[in-house]
């Protein structure tokens, strides 16, 4: 499944400061969906090149992380069961700095 | 749907500052400005809503150096940059020539504890040169829903009954020369964010490099936990925060003024002046823990060890108003 994932508020750091990046998701054997907790998972394995810890805590994002799917809050669309969708933009935003 | 959340976000700072009676028309006010998320987006914010609503106001930037490589001096970029996009003007005041250190040079003298006890109580006075330079009213910082609940948390855990009763407050230091306000009190931190992202606001995002070992840290942890949990916490802590009655039994501290410096100040000296002696004497830990001030054998000490200053540092000086 093509995607475009995006890295903001410092988070890109954690990918080698690239923070737009196109991918292609497989889907997980023998499911016909993508959820957001499958391309989590798929994120830290493949984007993420330092300091997991920083974006992810457990299965989910780590608190403080804002998630965007197609420029929607996902705790409205079921947060880790929110189902993605070829061309799907998914944006990560960090807090956690100064103001 | 975006222009439906800019309207009632901007509507609902509007509302703030109203019904706080933040502002009078004709001042003058210093945002405090760092070049990160909450200050640029109050920056944009009050800029917007001077306009829209004819509040009369002359708004300025107002920014601290303190001195750190690889953080500040990129923020402050930032800032510079802000000048122009919202036509504010923008005064720097930096450590440097407040106190004659930056924090880069105070790290690598006490190390990397307590680093951000130096820098708050140093920025807190730096905005009031700041201020006073510029001749404003008032200033106005980002001071976020978040922020304010882990303070009123911080407050609890160090048993700080004063900084508890004044913590959640949306103006202080009313009785002093320069009040402060805090129009983001009620707005949470996510607010803030999703706001910047969807107007492309242009902002700095990386941690302070000397902060992880920050005692906030744990704070700020937990209230991300709890506001995972049940969002409306952080809100109802700051309820919490408002509604703490001291008991007439707790003695509290009065507040006069330092002898060295006459900043405001709860002891003979101020905590920045103590902090200063501290690091001009080479004695890092005055002015931290427990057994804070200066003994009347410290002046003596004093007169001896000026005769070998270790490294130059103007007095904190005095406010001319």
């Amino acid at each position: 499944m093509h995607l475009t994932l995006e890295f903001g508020g410092g988070l890109e750091l954690l990918c080698k400061s690239v923070k737009f990046h196109n991918v292609n998701v497989d889907l997980p054997k023998g499911a016909d969906k993508l959820s957001m907790r499958d391309l989590l998972a798929w994120v830290r394995t493949n984007l993420i090149k330092e300091r997991p810890e920083m974006f992810m805590k457990g299965e989910s994002v780590r608190p403080g992380v804002l998630v965007l799917v197609n420029d929607c809050d996902w705790e409205l669309s079921g947060q880790l069961d929110t189902t993605l969708e070829e061309k799907d933009v998914v944006v990560f935003i960090s807090t956690l700095h100064g103001g | 749907m975006q222009g439906v959340f800019y309207a009632v976000f901007e509507e609902e700072i509007h509302q703030v500052i109203l019904e706080n009676q933040l502002f009078k028309p004709g001042e003058r006010i210093a945002i405090g400005a760092s070049g990160g998320k909450d200050s640029t987006v109050l920056a944009y914010v009050l800029s917007e809503l001077n306009r829209r609503h004819n509040y009369g106001l002359d708004l300025f930037l107002l920014s601290v150096d303190e001195g750190i490589t690889g953080y500040r001096d990129d923020s402050l970029e930032t800032v510079k940059r802000n000048e122009l996009q919202y036509g504010l003007p923008l005064k720097i005041v930096s450590y440097k020539d407040l106190y004659g250190w930056t924090m880069d040079e105070i790290v690598k003298m006490i190390g990397l504890k307590n680093n951000c006890t130096f820098c708050g109580v140093f920025r807190r006075q730096a905005l009031d040169r700041g201020a006073a330079l510029l001749k404003v009213d008032k200033v106005a910082t980002g001071h976020n829903a978040d922020d304010i609940a882990e303070t009123v948390l911080l407050n609890i855990l160090r048993g700080d009954i004063a900084r508890l009763s004044r913590c959640t407050s949306i103006i202080t230091g009313k009785d002093g020369p320069i009040p402060r306000c805090k129009p983001f009190k009620y707005t949470y931190e996510k607010e803030i964010v999703m706001y910047a992202y969807f107007k492309k606001l242009d902002y700095f995002s990386t941690e302070c490099i000397y902060s992880p070992n920050a005692y906030r840290g744990f704070a700020r942890e937990f209230i991300k936990d709890l506001e995972r949990i049940r969002p409306r916490a952080i809100l109802d802590i700051i309820k919490s925060g408002e509604d703490f009655r001291i008991s007439t039994t707790t003695k509290m501290p009065e507040q006069g003024t330092c002898e060295r410096c006459g900043y405001i100040s709860s002891q003979k000296w101020c905590k920045a002046c103590v902090l200063l002696e501290g690091l001009n004497r080479g004695l890092p830990k005055l002015g931290i823990g427990r057994n804070q001030g200066l003994n009347s054998d410290g002046k003596k000490d004093r007169k001896r060890d000026s005769r070998t200053p270790s490294i130059e540092s103007k007095q904190c000086g005095s406010l001319e108003f």
